[in-house]
């Protein structure tokens, strides 16, 4: 009908506009900067390195189902009280109550996605917005945190994790290192950098790649592919795009929201679980404002708030842009609040851009 | 063509819907046969879209029959009349307008193909299909992951219609689908319609215009108040008869004349 008006568009711009231009254009801003101006503050060494990459990892983990769950359409605010509540529920089962590690792992998770699809439930059942209901429960966990912590050791940290995890089989899926053997040769051959002096001396300065920074990669495959490529994907689109449409042609928009809602707990108690394993205890405060980063990274990467739209590999580069500012704020040692300003520059940046490319693939006016 | 091959695909006897106190449907009889294009008419509020609605399944017969393809049929929800194949197109098209085409148009129905123990969706035919089916309406897309929300409202009717049609209607029902479009796009849906028609689908055609009724209807039905006022064949009415059925003769005359014929 329009042919005529067709214009041929170019590979390299239909390359170009993509969902994820607005976080590929701020992750080059970002590291160029960095790049400049603490380029030889060890940022960029191997040791700087691993830590914006595990500073990365933990926000991916949590974006990617933050992602996944606002494209269908919904928000989950409990995102950071989850994260203290999981790991204060493992401490409490296998430091206070002396149960195998392994357990209190898998009984935190499966309390976890049971409170997510509670969350979800009660979002579809009430018809109110996602917004209220997970505001809900952001208090409700946090308290119950605190109480069930204090109530336990009068305390809200609980050491002594480290300790009851020696030896366990489940632990080290959450908080050891792959690839050790490598790094040890590479140290080996000179190729990286080993410790002079102290116990470790001869040891490479990094010992391997922390099992969070697998777990982010393999939760960006995993909601990348599931998102894009598979019947399931098409429906957490449909479900956010326009709930009514989807159950017209028999799409289970309630099951695809409830589901998301339950894949956002799990990636939560994932973020607990690694931190409560480096850690070595669990706190009751811990996962403070994580919901609030965790939309700020799906944000920057070019999701729509109100859902039906955006991009997991957008919301892992928005969870990277996070972390090298964050950590690079650190390695410049410069004056802390104007990184904020660089942050919320970025931030409003890649938005303004995200909404430009949206409406230029999708023909919203 | 033979006796059967001219067989209603769905009769519709002595239908009535009540609301509460509100008579929606008041005995109304209607069918549908394959290759024809049945066109309902009506004035705002006469019972076209509730009727309609009984049709898909959406809504339950307060009495009357539904028989199809001679058997007497009850559908319990628009999922059941789906899979007995009718399909029906609504005002607001069941189109995600952030999706593409190619999705949008296997929303709830995507192709998969199996990787080992995994299912994946298979783009590569749901983009082939898509394309394909739209080639066949008339409607060459840049490309199958284009948005539909870049498409005109006539191209987005067509989607809608072609999704239909390729997931085997039967019977096709389009309610105003050329209510919000201009001249050039009610064209095309009337032409598309017109090839639907010609695959052996029966569609009924909801509309308040009498010309693009009469540019592709077969047959012509004017509800008035939630009653039949008669069925026409065409050829046996004229554009002014029908107008004057539709809106229950009188008050047009007289508007008519004050308004110099440009109704
Ligand atoms: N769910 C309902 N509950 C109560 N009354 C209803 C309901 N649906 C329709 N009606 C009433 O039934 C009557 C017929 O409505 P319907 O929508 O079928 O008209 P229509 O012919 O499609 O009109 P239009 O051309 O404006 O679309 C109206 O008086 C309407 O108020
Ligand atoms: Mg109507």
């Amino acid at each position: 009908m329009t042919d005529e008006r067709l214009q041929q568009v170019s590979k390299f711009r239909r390359a170009l506009i993509r969902p994820e231009l607005g976080a590929t254009a701020g992750a080059i801003l970002v590291f160029g900067f960095f790049l400049v101006i603490a380029g030889n503050s060890g940022m960029f060494a191997l040791q700087g390195i691993e830590n914006w990459t595990v500073v990365s990892a933990q926000f991916a983990v949590i974006a990617v189902g933050a992602c996944l769950l606002m494209i269908a359409g919904e928000f989950d605010l409990s995102v950071g009280s989850m994260i203290g509540f999981a790991g204060t529920i493992i401490a409490i089962l296998s430091v206070q109550l002396g149960w195998p590690v392994w357990l209190a792992i898998i009984s935190s998770f499966a309390i976890c996605i049971a409170i997510g699809a509670l969350n979800g439930f009660l979002v579809i059942r009430t018809g109110l917005p996602s917004f209220i209901v997970t505001l809900a429960s952001l208090y409700i966990l946090r308290g119950l945190t605190i109480w069930l912590s204090i109530r336990t050791t009068r305390q809200t940290i609980i050491g002594g994790v480290k300790e009851a995890a020696a030896g366990d089989w489940l632990a080290p899926v959450f908080g050891g290192k792959i690839l050790t053997g490598l790094f040890t040769w590479m140290g080996q051959h000179g190729w990286i950098a080993t410790f002079a002096q102290g116990p470790k001396a001869g040891q490479p300065v990094v010992a391997g790649v922390s099992m969070l920074v697998v777990w982010a990669l393999a939760l960006i495959v995993f909601g990348h592919v599931l998102l894009t490529r598979t019947k399931f994907g098409n429906w957490i689109f449909a479900a956010g795009g326009d709930a009514q449409a989807a159950r017209y042609v028999g799409v289970p928009v309630n099951r695809v929201k409830v589901l998301m809602f339950m894949f956002t707990a799990f990636c939560a108690c994932v973020f607990a679980t690694c931190q409560v394993m480096e850690f070595g205890s669990a706190a009751a405060d811990r996962g403070l404002l994580k919901e609030f980063e965790a939309i700020i990274c799906v944000v920057i990467g070019g999701a729509l708030l109100t859902g039906g739209y955006g991009s997991v590999i957008g919301a892992a580069l928005g969870a990277l842009i996070f972390g090298v500012v964050q950590q690079g704020l650190f390695f410049s040692g410069a004056e802390s609040s104007l990184f904020r300003v660089f942050l919320g520059t970025i931030l409003i940046l890649a938005v303004i851009l995200n909404t430009y490319i949206r409406r230029m693939i999708t023909g919203e006016r | 063509m033979s006796a059967s091959d001219n067989a209603p695909i769905i009769e519709m006897v002595d239908i009535r819907k009540q609301f509460g106190p509100v008579i929606a449907l008041n005995g109304v009889s209607f069918d549908v046969r394959p290759g024809e294009c049945h066109c309902l008419l009506g004035d705002n509020g006469a019972g076209k879209s509730t009727f309609i609605k009984t049709m898909a399944g959406v809504h339950k017969p307060t009495s009357g029959e539904i028989r199809f393809l001679g058997q007497p049929m009850s559908f319990a929800s628009p999922r059941d009349s789906m899979e007995a194949g009718i399909a029906t197109v609504y005002q607001d098209l069941a189109m995600i307008p952030l999706m593409s085409v190619a999705r949008n148009f296997w929303m709830g129905r995507e192709p998969q193909r199996r990787v080992g123990p995994l299912r994946f969706m298979d783009m590569k035919q749901a983009n082939e299909v898509t394309m394909a089916e739209m080639r066949r309406m008339g409607i060459n897309l840049r490309e199958p992951g284009q948005a539909v929300g870049t498409l005109s409202g006539g191209e987005r009717q067509t989607v809608a219609i072609a999704r239909a049609v390729y997931f085997g209607a039967k019977v096709l029902i389009l309610d105003e689908p050329t209510s919000a479009l201009g001249v050039r796009q009610t064209a095309n849906v009337l032409a598309t319609i017109d090839k639907v028609r010609k695959n052996g689908i029966g569609v009924v055609f909801i509309t308040h215009n009498v010309r693009h009724a009469l540019a592709v209807g077969d047959r012509f039905t004017v509800l008035n108040r939630g009653r039949t006022l008669g069925t026409a064949v065409r050829g046996q009415i004229t554009p002014e008869e029908l107008q004057d059925l539709m809106a229950g003769g009188q008050e047009l005359a007289a508007l008519e004349g004050s308004l110099g014929g440009t109704v």
